[in-house]
């Protein structure tokens, strides 16, 4: 058991749309990440985990809106930070954030070594030149990165590069958490098995202390994190290890998601897939009980009616479900 | 498209927009019934007759057909002062007195010690020092307008004056002149006088009623803008259209056009046009028609560019596939994407073609000027008949105010349905 | 997909030859500018068959749809329909074409025109299919029907418009609308890329049900290795414009022989057999 590098507590965020309508986009997530993990969070477009990586970051603008919440890391809890000191204080230090079209946040008219140089200095005004190119250097060196690159412009790189680029640029200060919001699904396949490598070493090394991955695509998430949590309707609905949610779901959406994946290995053809009928309940609006309930063949009454809290089950894992460990299996056992 | 339309409605930008260009309309309207006449009708002998109301000095005090009613004002003595004791009167006075202050050595009557802005002081000064015997060195002539302006001084509060009219004697049938006294405290009821014209922005240089023409003016540059707005956004539509959908040989050789006509400022080609016209031949329509021949491009280039990325989207490929024919796929499957940009495009070709319209006739080039008034033409009239140095604001500031509020109105709302239409505008 | 279904399709007497190209080529560009999207490529294509083919963006999959959808020109090469060289010179003979090979593509959002509403999508096809003298009540029962196909309820389609529908169910509509229109050829250009697995399945299975029923040829375009494997017959590897290997989807998949589908089906996250530095770290932190 490592340190606790980050602790969500009941964090809820909202949107605010022009209609002065509100989104309730991400709604009472809370969970724990230690030193030396990552977890990935896995859910449908629209479910609010790239929101929830915004959110994470403690930097709001709108519409974005912060409504409660902790979100402490290391020790230091930066959820009423203004977004001026969060800037300054968490954001490249503490918390690094990889979005999906990172790679086209580079200015062409300036070559990489600028980049690093003003995410140090940001941090460090006084850092000279040399020590600046120095810890680039060691970094792309550690990171199997060529060192030419830092003095090329963006345009000379390939999308992969880019990326990779990017993420070094990022995590040039160590943060103690880094966010990816699905960094490699603009990529072909095998540019996405470096990144990932990438990100993977990054880890290893202790250069990033843990991580949070978002992605849609499960099998991805499956080869990056150590940890899974699903995601519906903006609560957490599950979580635990990778081996157990990919290969034992224990919630019924997790069970439809995981029942969806979809692999070119032996075997795989013959299963049958299958589809969760309905549509996500609209989140301006979202129902009083169970979410999921509308959707959910297992539902009782009483899921419609009331909601149900995060709670632990079995072997460190987390569920929100109504029915209990035993009761889901043999839904599920009766089922086939 | 519902929704659409409620949101333009909703849009701050666009309505205010929308109602300035309403109240403007609502004043081209309706002026001219309560005020008919031709605006190019010249009422004046004089020039540059400043704003305010008028009403006939005969008819004022013709006593046979008005009330005469007396009374007695605090502070009319003050007012008339004010109002008749003049800034030239003034220095006037005070350059005499310094004058009789140094030959006579009479102290406190040097530069410094008269205040021009004093009335009362002056007045003082005057009746005690004055005398028209002196000459001080002056020549006659000069001497002589110390005593005209002695006798205005005195005239400021003369109780008694004279008044001389005429009436129409049926039994001996000729005029017969009658004289009657005029004393300060006479008021008449502004509503007894039969002539008065009120002249909100007064006069032009010809003598005519700039408001008159102002809004005749409106009218025929919204005219002009609607028309050239019209043909430019109908050349600019069609082109773009088909060079966008149709592509290769037709879209080079219409884009050959466009690039040649973007390179030559329009400006210089619609002096030149207007030029080779000739003056007499430049009605107010076919100056809006050269303006809207001109300045198609931007709207060529723009629906051509949108065409281009739209050819490609699936539901045009889809369209085909559902063996519809071309001249169908562009108007029910391209032109309605397009029909937002183009009711912007055309806001904004209205809102040109009145800005060059005025750009023309500043330089001469407008419509003729024997037939109806423009925006454009007042402002010529005022710049060359040198309004802005006889200090005849009137003439030309109202003009310039319009103009910048029309565009200014049009501008807000091509904004407010930019910020509808395309939603990475939306604030907040 | 059962072996059954393979052995129909792959069976002798039931192959016969509905699409295939000789030497197609597509060059886009002049002169240094030239870029070859599709080169030189040869393929046939059987009744009754469902075809992957799998390439990564900008490898001229989606060119090649476009051509043998006649949407695009066809730079060299011939491509043969039905056993006959194709002919859509004319308008009224590329109508007759479309009758016979239709498409779904990608993004549904941009498949349809959002002015019209989706009546008139199904109405189009009914028209096209020949029924534009047919009497109204006829028409709805024929709309009704396809949208039973896909599962949609067509009193709730009627009268709306395509934005008001779930990206899942417009894609479904677009099925249906397949339905109405009978093609012999189906080009199905990524048409679960934008959609949420949880409704992939659904889309998937319609598709089948169009080949299974109707008998439809069903050309699936996918950049993802394992939809390929779960839905197709046969699978084509395409790479910078050439088809590079392809053969039955078991075939393709379990033993490649290609090295560019053996170093993509090496790069493809799985969950057997994870990649090598990802097993490796979680043999190492995995709790007992």
């Amino acid at each position: 058991m490592g340190n606790i590098m980050l602790e969500v507590n009941g964090l809820t965020t909202k949107y605010v749309t022009r209609f002065k309508e509100n989104v309730y986009a991400v709604s009472d997530v809370s969970f724990t990440l230690e030193e030396g993990r990552s977890v990935g969070i896995a859910g449908e477009s629209g479910c609010g985990k790239s929101t929830l990586a915004l959110s994470l970051m403690g930097y709001y603008f709108a519409p974005l809106h912060y409504i409660k919440g902790d979100i402490i890391i290391d020790g230091k809890n930066i959820s009423g930070m203004k977004p001026d000191d969060v800037r300054k204080n968490v954001l490249g230090t503490e918390i690094a954030y990889i979005p999906q079209a990172a790679m086209n946040a580079l200015n062409p008219t300036r070559k990489v070594i600028k980049f690093i140089e003003d995410v140090i200095r940001a941090h460090d005004p006084k850092a000279t030149k040399k020590d600046i190119f120095d810890l680039a250097r060691q970094r792309f060196e550690v990171l199997n990165l060529p060192v030419e690159t830092l003095y090329k412009y963006s345009v000379e790189l390939s999308g992969g590069m880019k990326q990779r680029t990017v993420i070094a640029v990022s995590t040039i200060l160590s943060p103690k958490v880094l966010i990816a919001d699905e960094p490699s699904s603009a990529l072909d396949v095998t540019s996405q098995k470096m990144v990932i490598k990438m990100i993977r070493d990054l880890m290893d090394l202790g250069l990033i202390k843990s991580m949070i991955f978002i992605t849609h695509e499960l099998p991805l998430l499956y080869n990056v994190t150590d940890d899974i949590m699903v995601m519906y309707a903006a609560q957490l609905v599950e979580s635990g290890t990778a081996d157990q949610m990919i290969f034992d779901p224990l919630h019924p959406y997790s069970k439809g998601l995981m029942g969806s994946i979809l692999v070119p290995e032996d075997g795989t053809r013959d299963v049958k897939l299958v589809a969760i009928p309905g549509t996500p309940p609209n989140l301006k609006k979202p129902p009083e009980g169970c979410r999921f309930a509308e959707r959910c063949v297992y539902a009782t009454p009483k899921c419609k009616v009331s909601g149900v809290a995060y709670h632990d089950f079995d072997n460190n894992r987390k569920c929100r479900c109504h029915m209990s460990e035993n009761e889901l299996r043999e839904a599920y056992a009766n089922e086939q | 498209m519902k929704n659409h339309i409620r949101q333009v409605l909703r849009s701050g930008k666009f309505m205010t927009g929308f109602i300035i260009i309403m109240l403007i309309l609502l004043l081209v309207a309706v002026y001219p019934l309560l005020n008919p006449g031709n605006p190019l009708e010249m009422i004046g002998y004089n020039s540059f007759v400043k704003p305010g109301v008028y009403f006939s000095l005969y008819d004022s005090l013709d006593m046979e057909s008005r009330h005469v009613y007396r009374f007695r004002l605090e502070g009319a003595d003050e007012l008339r002062i004010y109002n008749k004791f003049g800034t030239e009167d003034r220095i006037a006075v005070k350059e005499w007195l310094v004058r009789y202050g140094e030959r006579e050595g009479v102290p406190g009557l040097t530069e410094e010690e008269i205040d021009v802005d004093d009335r009362y002081q002056l007045l003082d000064l005057w009746w005690e020092h004055y005398d028209p015997t002196l000459r001080l060195g002056m020549t006659i002539a000069a001497s002589r307008v110390y005593q005209r302006l002695d006798a205005r001084v005195a005239g400021i509060f003369n109780l008694e004056d004279y008044n001389v009219y005429t009436i129409w004697n049926e039994e001996l049938e000729e005029y017969e002149v009658h004289q009657t006294t005029v004393v300060n405290d006479d008021y008449v009821n502004v509503n007894d006088i039969a002539n008065r014209i009120w002249l909100p922005l007064g006069t032009e240089n010809f003598g005519r009623d700039v408001m008159k023409q102002l809004v005749h003016a409106i009218r025929t540059s919204l005219m002009i803008g609607l028309v050239a707005g019209t043909i430019a956004t109908a050349i600019g539509l069609l082109l773009g259209l088909v060079a966008g959908y149709v592509g290769g040989i037709v879209d080079d050789i219409i884009m050959f056009f466009t690039n040649l006509f973007t390179v030559i400022p329009g400006i210089v080609l619609l002096i030149l046009i207007s030029y080779s016209i000739g003056q007499e031949q430049r009605g107010a329509m076919t100056v809006a028609v050269v303006i809207g021949l001109t300045s198609w491009i931007w709207t060529a280039r723009s629906v051509r560019s949108q065409v281009m990325s739209l050819r490609s989207r699936d539901h045009v490929n889809l369209s085909k596939l559902s063996g519809h024919s071309m001249p169908r796929i562009v108007v029910r499957d391209i032109l309605p994407y397009v029909a937002s940009y183009v009711v912007m495009a055309f806001v904004l070709q209205v809102s040109s073609g009145i800005l060059a319209e005025a750009g023309l006739s500043m330089l001469g080039l407008g419509p003729k000027t024997t037939d109806v008034p423009t925006l454009g033409l007042m402002m010529n009239w005022a710049m060359r008949y040198t309004a802005h140095l006889m200090g005849a604001w009137w003439a030309y500031y109202p003009v310039v105010g319009v103009i910048a509020l029309i565009s200014f109105s049009l501008n807000l709302m091509n904004t407010g349905l930019d910020q509808v239409f395309n939603p990475q505008l939306r604030e907040g | 997909m059962s072996s059954d279904n393979i052995e129909k399709a792959y069976s002798k007497e039931n192959r016969e030859l509905c699409l295939s190209g000789k030497g197609v080529t597509k060059v886009f560009g002049f002169g240094n500018r030239k870029t070859l999207a599709v080169d030189n490529v040869d393929f046939e294509f059987y009744t009754g068959d469902l075809i992957s083919i799998v390439g990564e963006s900008g490898s001229g999959k989606t060119t090649l749809i476009k051509m043998l959808l006649g949407l695009t020109s066809v730079t060299d090469g011939k491509i043969f329909f039905m056993g006959k060289e194709r002919d859509i010179r004319t308008r009224q003979k590329k109508k007759e074409y479309w009758k016979g090979i239709q498409a779904i593509f990608q993004d549904p959002f941009s498949s349809y025109n959002i002015f019209n509403k989706i009546d008139s999508v199904l109405l189009d096809c009914i028209h096209m299919r020949g029924g534009r003298r047919l009497k109204k009540k006829e028409k709805i029962e024929m709309m009704r029907e396809a949208c039973s196909f896909v599962n949609l309820k067509f009193d709730e389609m009627t009268n709306k418009y395509p934005f008001e529908l779930s990206g899942g169910q417009m894609q479904r509509l677009m099925i249906a609308r397949i339905f109405l229109l009978r093609p012999k050829i189906l080009l199905a250009d990524e048409p679960t890329s934008m959609i949420d697995a949880c409704s992939r399945a659904t889309i998937l299975d319609m598709l089948l049900k169009l080949r299974d029923e109707i008998g439809m040829m069903i050309i699936f375009i996918t950049h993802d290795m394992g939809l390929a494997y779960y839905v197709s017959d046969t699978v084509y590897i395409m790479e910078k414009g050439k088809f590079v290997e392809y053969g039955s989807a078991d075939e393709v998949v379990l033993n490649p022989k290609a090295e560019y589908t053996k170093q993509l089906l090496n790069d493809v996250p799985k969950i057997h057999d994870p990649w090598e530095f990802s097993r490796n770290r979680r043999e190492v932190t995995a709790p007992d």
